[in-house]
């Protein structure tokens, strides 16, 4: 079974008036695996990325008490995220090529594993961490398969990302001749830039930003899954982060997610078959995998305020869910300078247009009233980008640990990644 | 200062050969009547193919916003670490956005608001790039914090 070309754009919700998704509440997230979380790839073979998918996907299997021949979908986000493994030698298979190093195809996985009944398999959203969700979860509710693995892996190979390639040439090509002749090329850049559009509207500054990423290290350290939990370090202090070093003003370090080499695979299923696994099953309420282009060369704050509406605006729809109901919120943080576009977007907690860093000045603590993005998001677990979709899977299960929240958690909306690209899932402890 | 020298292509050569004439011109949809920049093979307006025409513009803006880069991923730009880069709008239509790095004006003292005038700095000889310098500050100077 290998990837039918443009199956994926099928199965993905794009559009305004869809209405409630018309499988919500008969797909179910039972359970997730995850590997270590190494910083880099060691170049043993044994911690490769394709390993760690394995890793990941048969403590997904084991955790919801699923066999291997009963697995009849697998879908991949594969990548690659930074750098390939090329030029250097490839190694005796199944390493004979950047499938199982510096990405992970479906079909590796399927083949690796000796999975013999998968009719589903899909690897079309290279980086599309939230996409893969929703795209199973539909494939599940066409019933193009029952049982399917969503594999979230997450290569990191020595060095830095981007330094090499067009970056390192004294010459501006294609869409770089837009940018890189006035230095436009930091990490983030764009986000930054909007940043500070948002502040000068709305009269905040990043010094607000501080709580924010301190509480999402602090969940991120009692998250077993992350690297900050399995590499401790000394707890990120207010100071810390106002001391922290630029990238590109405003955007510093800490603002940014640390790239790791790691893989999450969750298992997906029918509620009815979910109801006799190991775990409580958590209903797909919907999903949505929207994209907007920007008028000009970047993004503006302007315009990503009016995507986070557009996302919250389907989510709401598909899902028949209110602000008020959603009570797990987790969406995405790989940079923390474009967070407060869905918050502000979704109103979560009441936050209305404009106040999210007025909203991180309160109490949002897991133990609190206000525990925003419970999981430690990205910035506080690494960049897997697949604690978002963990967590509210744990919070609903009630699992959740230390981070599991003292309100209620019933309903959750988690999505990735950045406000022009984004894609949504909403879970339901309860299928209606 | 060595910057990454633009080499034109079938799209953008008349931007580049305009900028050789000091002249500032951006891409007009003639459906919709909407500028555009940097230019694309459809007006991303009203999906028109056929209606793009180069349109030349006033060379007036104003400093939307900034960034300070401290971290290029850009190898030609590592040594000039930290510098400005800002966003022009366009006078005529702010939602067109030019790329400046303001010659002259201090690392992160960009002056927000500010009337800008579009120039034109030889990267390469034969080719001159767009640059936009600062004519007036702005009536109230924007607070700016850490
Ligand atoms: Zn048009």
């Amino acid at each position: 079974m290998v990837t039918q070309k443009g199956v994926a754009a099928k199965l993905y919700r794009s559009k305004d008036g869809l209405g409630v998704w018309e499988h919500r509440g008969k797909v179910a997230a039972v359970s997730y695996g995850y590997s270590p979380c190494d910083r880099r790839w060691d170049e043993n073979l044994e911690h490769s990325l394709g390993a760690y998918s394995m890793i990941a996907a048969k403590k997904a299997l084991e955790e919801a008490g699923i066999r291997l021949d009963q697995v009849d979908g697998v879908v991949s986000a594969p990548g690659p995220i930074g750098e390939p493994w090329a030029p250097r030698p490839y190694f005796a298979p199944p390493y004979d090529s950047e499938d199982g190093i510096s990405l992970v195809t479906a079909e590796w996985l399927i083949k690796n594993m000796g999975l013999k009944n998968v009719r589903f398999a899909n690897s079309e959203a290279s980086r599309g961490h939230g996409q893969v969700l929703g795209m199973a979860s539909q494939a599940i509710g066409e019933g193009l398969c029952h049982t399917c693995l969503v594999l979230f892996p997450f290569g990191n190979l020595a060095g830095r990302y981007s330094q090499a390639g067009s970056n390192a040439r004294e010459t501006a090509t294609g869409n770089g001749q837009w940018s890189m002749p006035w230095g436009w090329g930091a990490a983030g850049a764009g986000f930054a830039y909007g940043f500070n559009q948002y502040c000068r509207k709305y009269g905040v500054n990043h010094d607000m930003m501080a709580p924010f990423v301190v509480n999402l290290r602090r969940n991120g350290r009692m998250n077993p899954m992350g690297y900050y939990a399995q590499h401790p370090e000394e707890p990120l202090t207010v100071e810390d982060y106002l001391a922290s070093r630029w990238v590109v003003k405003p955007l510093c370090l800490h603002d940014a997610d640390r790239p790791v080499n790691a893989a999450v695979c969750f298992l997906l299923t029918t509620a009815d078959r979910a109801k006799d696994m190991k775990l409580p099953p958590v209903y797909v309420l919907n999903h949505n995998n929207n994209n907007f282009e920007a008028r000009g060369l970047t993004h503006t704050a302007e315009e990503m305020g009016q995507f986070g509406d557009i996302h919250a605006r389907r989510m709401y729809e598909g899902s028949g869910l209110t602000p008020s109901e959603v009570d797990i919120f987790n969406p995405y943080d790989g940079f923390t300078l474009f967070t407060q576009y869905y918050l502000d977007a979704f109103g979560w907690h009441g936050v209305k247009k404009g106040e999210a860093l007025h909203f991180y000045q309160g109490d949002i603590r897991v133990e609190g009233p206000h525990p925003f993005l419970s999981s430690g998001g990205n910035n506080g677990t690494g960049r897997t980008r697949a604690a978002i979709f963990t967590d509210c899977i744990e919070q609903l299960q009630g699992r959740a640990g230390p981070r599991q929240v003292h309100i209620k958690a019933e309903t959750a909306i988690a999505g990735c990644t950045m406000p022009h690209t984004c894609a949504w899932m909403a879970f339901g402890k309860y299928p209606d | 200062m060595p910057r990454p020298i633009p080499v034109p292509d079938e799209l953008s050569k008349p931007f580049w050969d305009a900028c050789n004439e000091r002249r500032l011109v951006v891409q007009n949809c003639t459906a919709c009547n909407r500028m555009q920049y940097p230019p694309e093979k459809t007006c991303l307006g009203c999906g028109s193919g056929k209606s793009l025409a180069w349109r030349e513009v006033s060379g007036r803006g104003r400093v939307d916003d900034y960034v300070v880069v401290h971290d290029s991923r850009l190898r030609l730009w590592q040594a000039e670490q930290p510098y400005n880069v800002a966003l022009i709008a366009l006078e005529e239509d702010p939602g067109v956005l030019f790329l400046s790095n303001l010659p002259g004006i201090p690392v992160d003292q960009v002056p927000v608001g500010a009337s800008v005038q579009a120039d034109f700095e030889e990267v390469t000889p034969g080719q001159l790039l767009l640059e936009w310098r600062v004519v007036s500050q702005p009536q109230r100077p924007a607070q700016r914090k850490r």
